[in-house]
């Protein structure tokens, strides 16, 4: 083996930092992104209207079953192809890996987020709704005013949470041949032969940032709890 | 024409039937006391007159407009229909100011100093002006209930519903309570009070309607329903001996 060779890693450091830039506005985007259309999933849910309660529950069903792999494979893969049937176009159309990798995302995230703003808002007790409608507001204010910011302060820990795995998951878009850390470290990694240094530094980068991460999860835990 | 009209009005939770022809009416300016055993339905009553509730027959007629008609718009009847509940029910990510603020600014579109100037007025008359800044969570059960109190008066309504608001207090803080509604009683309030005070509803109150199993047994004169217990239903009477004798 011939023992570690760091120098490739210290040549290499602002293509990694990019690859790291990309990783982190992949997975911010896709927590926003994913959180916003989990709330349109989440209320859909419990909606009480039977088609859109449904077509949301088999969606969010549908995307927890399936292997996140295998997700981004199907929106890279298959849906130009799909849209090209649709449109009647001649070639597919080219979505190209970023696009594609931060709409699989949103939408895949989207389904879990979902569950956990359920949650969130069934923790919330009911009167607080009928005391939001008793004082006059609609629907659409009595959730935005009062039961989301009380259901989403519940749930930000676990939130967060979620964003750390995701944060770990974005590193399959290295597949699509993406550079985000994962995949600017393999780049490295073959270029230079230096696959175990290049993949102790990214499995170290990875561990401290969600540890990290994690503790601060933690601490917000404890400072955010609504007194009741 | 009666402030609130309740018209033959019975409820179902599928084969269950939770309310069965209820009819009485609060008068403008009227205090009525709604009691009876827990389960009787009062409360279910309360919640159908501003819709919080949903019934199935009959008809609820507040200051001239139906709750039950499809046109009716539900956000501003209730607007003007101030509720206070058995478990307070503030919102405990605004501050009490903010409590007071919401609907005002929200429902009635005031501006945020003028909702600013009526929250501190009912603030004030609730004895309460200095917590201003507090969360719910950081006040008492009794102080929460005025802070309640207060956010319906701030929406100038025009009747307020009271849904056991004492129930979940302390003994001591049910006192403080109480006081703040006899004031408004005092003031011409017109008001729909489910309770098991007693003492409130025979001093305070015009007339007194008991249920029992979802039905309107007894609906009077206070002065009748206490002074002549002898022409009380066997129910009444039973529940009257029960509370009383406490």
């Amino acid at each position: 083996m011939g023992g570690f060779d760091w120098s490739s890693i210290a040549n290499s450091l602002p293509f990694l930092m990019n690859g790291l830039s990309y990783t982190v506005q992949l997975t911010v985007v896709a927590a926003i992104g994913g959180t916003l259309w989990g709330i349109l999933l989440a209320l859909a849910r419990l909606s009480g209207i039977a088609p859109l309660a449904w077509a949301a529950a088999a969606y969010v069903n549908l995307m927890r079953s399936v292997p996140l792999l295998l997700v981004i494979f199907w929106f890279y893969f298959l849906v130009p192809v799909m849209l090209q049937s649709i449109t009647g176009a001649a070639y597919p159309p080219k979505i190209g890996p970023d696009r594609s990798a931060y709409v699989t995302f949103i939408l895949f995230e989207g389904a879990y987020f979902c569950e956990i703003v359920r949650a969130g808002i069934q923790s919330i007790p009911k009167g607080q709704l009928g005391a939001a409608y008793a004082i006059g507001l609609n629907y659409s204010q009595a959730m935005r005013l009062i039961i989301l910011p009380q259901a989403l302060r519940n749930m930000l820990p676990v939130l967060l949470t979620q964003t750390i795995v995701l944060f770990q998951d974005v590193s399959l878009v290295a597949l699509l041949n993406v550079t985000d850390l994962v995949g600017a470290a393999v780049k490295i990694a073959q270029r230079d032969s230096r696959l175990i240094e290049m993949y102790t530094l990214v499995a170290v980068v990875y561990f401290v940032l969600s540890y990290a991460l994690s503790l601060g999860v933690k601490a917000l835990n404890r400072r955010i709890a609504i007194i009741r | 024409m009666p402030m609130i009209d309740i018209r033959g009005v019975s409820k179902w939770y599928n084969e269950f039937q939770v309310l069965t022809d209820c009819s009485t009416h609060v008068e403008k300016g009227e205090v009525v006391v709604v009691c009876g055993p827990s389960g009787s339905g009062k409360s279910t009553l309360i919640k159908c007159v501003n819709a919080l509730e949903p019934f199935q027959k009959g008809d609820i007629v507040v200051d001239g407009i139906s709750v039950s008609a499809r046109g009716t718009d539900l956000p501003k009847l209730r607007s003007r229909v101030g509720m206070v509940f058995q478990h307070f029910e503030l919102f405990p990510h605004l501050s009490v100011l903010e409590n007071l603020r919401l609907a005002q600014v929200k429902v009635l579109g005031r501006s945020k100093s003028e909702a600013t100037d009526k929250g501190m007025h009912y603030l004030d008359r609730v004895g309460l002006a200095s917590q201003r800044d507090k969360f719910p969570g950081q006040l008492s059960g009794g102080q929460q209930q005025r802070v309640a109190i207060a956010r319906a008066l701030c929406m100038d309504p025009i009747a307020m519903l009271f849904d056991e608001p004492t129930s979940a207090l302390d003994p001591e803080m049910v006192g403080e309570v109480l006081e703040v509604m006899v004031g408004l009683a005092k003031e011409g309030m017109t008001m729909m009070v489910v309770t098991h005070e007693m003492g409130f509803a025979r001093s305070v109150s015009d007339r007194v309607v008991f249920m029992d199993a979802g039905r309107i047994v007894e609906d009077c004169a206070t002065k009748e329903f206490f002074g002549n217990i002898e022409a009380r239903s066997e129910r009444a009477r039973q529940f009257l001996g029960k509370i009383l004798a406490h």
